[in-house]
């Protein structure tokens, strides 16, 4: 029987350790989340030697405090479920810092090994580290590694292996000044005649107790010797203490690495040559312009074709499904139902594939943190972070795959706000239903309001933000310490995978909710409304007067009639939730002239509705519900029902309030009468 | 060489040297001397190795104006004004 262990993953961010992960594991990984937080996690599993073991991939962490969420998954990960072993991944070009978090890591009591990552780089930088002298200074084994290529997996696996056989490990190779060690060791005998404490490593707890980090005085408080422990703390003063210790542990690995490298600190590194460039006063803005644009053209110019191949593709399906299939509302259920559905999940996936692949690349080559360094001031005016803008800027043109950008944002509430704000940016769904609007009523001052509508939808999206950042997500501000990594050269199977693990969320995930959206909506179309006298899914019935939807659209006429709209519109803004466009198409059909644009434009124009009302919907279309597969997303990237509902609730009445606003206001003031 | 003059007293002004990092112009190094600011940004402030003593050199603003670019222990940080204005440091001739 093979040996089953589980080995955590740690590191600082920008380390390598994705690739490193990807090079123990291959393909072999799967994606979650941690319980209960929207922080990702992954898991491996690979064979060494016949050893299986279970590869936990952590965020990555600079420190292990209880001030981010990250590092208190990391940390509580390390003393809960207490792996067998911890590899920390070390950047071998940026030890002094790294190291910072390999002191904590020795703290905890775990067994370590080090993988010291991308060692070509530091050997190219002229930095001359021996492994061997480190590795008696740490008491830990160190493998040099270079994740990118693979080299050293082998040889990584083996040390960790080789140490859970070791016996134990020391945990105090960090020492403090007297003081602090005097007041760590009278908790420490605290702490070890408790019970209570006996999960915890004694050493790292008590330096947390005088640290005063919350989330270990929370647990230290539900025992008994609490008052003996706080009597302890109150002797030191936290703020002054956990400034020492981080000058010690600093001081220490400065000690350390002036004997076990040599760090050419002389010449200026290429990543600072590009940056002259990349972050110049004159060029950055112009530069950063140019990327996104390119960003935006191959997602979206280049997901087009793909696009159209699926679209038509499903689109033959169902007509083939219909004409197939006999029984007619069968036919009706598997054709502009089921296979409708699915075309409509698959639909975005050339995007969402297309834009990983892009972030991907502006991730792993370390443009990513310039894009946020460039564009923070104005994000930040807004309670935003600089990381916000990408996936804003991709809303236009589509929504979908920019919820997904919000990932990049590190912070909680960052990227909380950055996704409940961005089905506000005027997606490329949108614009048919603004062509024919604008175009049937506002001639030729059809692209003012065109643009207009998408400075509206910018506006909404930034000024929400400001307001939620100011009520319901108010809080201390996060402050913003941003790393700017060293440029490297990203490998195109990272990227490949990291688009490919997206695209697997999506259409796991999400996938899921719009199919039942759009089979729902299907539903309501095709079963006749109670009194009715027609047939389940026949062609008099759906989506018209006979339809639950057209019920439901009579029921909903009086929530609308303040807008100028009757229940045909709020049968096509119903439609409309299964994507955009089709408020388009559904207004043809419930106004009786099919898919041809011109005549509906014709009737609509001819009286159908006033040009204020046309004006209030698509300024109603663009706010309210976005489609499903939005809805969708959301749900996957927040976990939650509660902040979904959220973005729905806030954004419909934001479309009334202005739909009413216009619409009412308009033909009291007698505008565009 | 890596002393840490945590002691001195900021408040009299007498070392026209001292200032926060905010007020900092590009090109100059300097050396910490303090973090203050609420706990949990100076917390990982000094994570991030701005322990006292440390030699920060200040390389650009961003091309806004806000945030700034440092280097120190031989990689790069950057920080909104409103963080770099909580790090007292001596500015090294």
């Amino acid at each position: 029987m093979t040996e089953k262990i589980t080995v955590a993953l740690a590191g600082n961010p920008n380390v390598g350790k994705t690739s490193i992960f990807n090079a123990i594991t291959g393909s072999k990984q799967h994606v979650g989340n941690w319980p209960g937080v929207t922080v990702e996690r992954k898991i491996g599993k690979r064979v060494y030697n016949d050893v299986m073991m279970e590869i936990v991939d952590l965020p990555g962490t600079y420190s292990l405090t209880a001030y981010s969420l990250d590092e208190i998954i990391a940390r509580d990960f390390i003393i809960e479920e207490k792996p067998d072993v911890v590899v920390q991944v070390i950047d071998a070009t940026n030890l002094e810092r790294n190291l910072y978090l390999t002191t904590q890591l020795m703290e905890l009591g775990v067994r370590l090994v080090i993988a010291l990552n991308m060692t070509d780089l530091a050997l190219a930088k002229g930095d001359n580290i021996d492994e061997k002298k480190m590795q008696e200074f740490l008491e830990v084994p160190v493998v040099s590694t270079i994740g990118s290529k693979g080299n050293g997996i082998e040889g990584l696996l083996e040390a960790a292996i080789d140490e859970l056989h070791k016996t134990r490990v020391t945990e105090n190779v960090f020492t403090y000044d007297d003081q602090i060690e005097e007041n760590v060791e009278k908790l420490r005998a605290v702490l070890e005649s408790d019970p209570y404490f006996a999960h915890y490593p004694s050493r790292w707890f008590s330096l947390k107790l005088l640290e005063g980090d919350e989330n270990i005085i929370k647990k230290a408080k539900e025992s008994n010797s609490y008052s003996e422990i706080q009597k302890i703390m109150n002797q030191t003063d936290a703020e002054i203490l956990e400034a020492k210790v981080a000058d010690q542990r600093y001081k220490t690995i400065q000690t350390m690495l002036r004997q076990v490298c040599n760090i050419n600190t002389s010449h200026l590194s290429g990543s600072d040559m590009v940056d002259r460039v990349v972050t110049n006063k004159v060029l950055g803005i112009p530069i950063f312009l140019s990327l996104m644009w390119a960003a935006f053209e191959v997602t979206f110019t280049f997901g087009t074709p793909f696009m159209n191949i699926i679209d038509i593709f499903f689109g033959w399906l169902a007509e083939t499904a219909t004409n197939v299939i006999s029984v007619p509302w069968l036919a009706s259920l598997v054709g502009e139902g089921m296979i409708a559905g699915v075309g409509s999940v698959i639909i975005f996936l050339p995007n969402i594939l297309l834009l990983f692949f892009m972030i991907s690349l502006m991730e792993d080559s370390g443009y990513m943190s310039r894009a946020a360094f460039i564009m923070d001031k104005v994000m930040s005016k807004f309670g935003l972070h600089g990381k916000s803008f990408i996936p804003l800027v991709m809303g236009f043109g589509c929504n979908v795959p920019a919820i997904m950008a919000a990932r990049t944002i590190e912070d909680s509430r960052d990227r909380l706000i950055t996704i409940l704000v961005a089905p506000f940016i005027s997606c490329g769904a949108r614009l048919p239903v603004y062509i024919l609007l604008a175009g049937a009523f506002f001639g030729r001052d059809a692209g003012v309001v065109i643009f207009g509508l998408y400075a509206l939808g910018i506006m909404v999206a930034v000024l929400s933000a400001k307001l939620m950042r100011s009520t319901i997500l108010k809080g201390e501000d996060t402050p913003f310490i941003m790393e700017l990594p060293s440029y490297k050269l990203p490998t195109l199977k990272g990227s490949l995978i990291h688009m490919w693990e997206r695209g697997k969320i999506y259409l796991k995930k999400a996938g899921t909710i719009i199919l039942i959206g759009v089979v729902g909506v299907w539903l309501l179309a095709s079963i006749p409304a109670p009194g009715s006298n027609g047939t389940f899914a026949s062609e008099e019935v759906y989506g018209t007067t006979k339809s639950v939807i057209g019920m439901i659209g009579q029921v909903l006429e009086p929530l609308v009639a303040p807008l100028g709209f009757d229940w045909k519109i709020a049968v096509a803004l119903v439609f409309g939730v299964v994507a955009k466009e089709i408020v388009v198409g559904s207004m043809g059909v419930l106004y009786g002239v099919g898919e041809d644009e011109e005549s509906l434009s014709n009737i609509l124009a001819a009286g159908a509705m006033t040009p204020l009302a046309a004006l209030g919907l698509m300024v109603f279309t663009l706010l309210y519900v976005p489609c499903f597969a939005c809805i969708g997303v959301i749900k996957r990237e927040t976990g939650s029902w509660k902040w979904t509902l959220f973005q729905l609730i806030y954004g419909t009445s934001l479309a009334w309030g202005f739909a009413f606003v216009i619409y009412q206001g308009g033909t009291r003031m007698g505008l565009l009468a | 060489m890596l002393g840490i003059p945590t002691k001195s007293k900021h408040t009299k002004g007498h070392n026209m040297n001292e200032k926060t990092l905010d007020f900092i112009e590009p090109e100059t190094s300097v050396k910490v001397l303090k973090v203050t600011g609420q706990k949990s940004s100076r917390k990982r402030i000094l994570d991030m190795g701005l322990t006292p003593g440390t030699r920060v050199d200040v390389i650009r603003r961003a091309p806004l104006g806000d945030p700034v670019e440092f280097k120190l222990k031989g990689y790069n940080l950057s920080l909104r004004k409103r963080e770099a204005e909580t790090v007292l440091v001596e500015v090294l001739k």
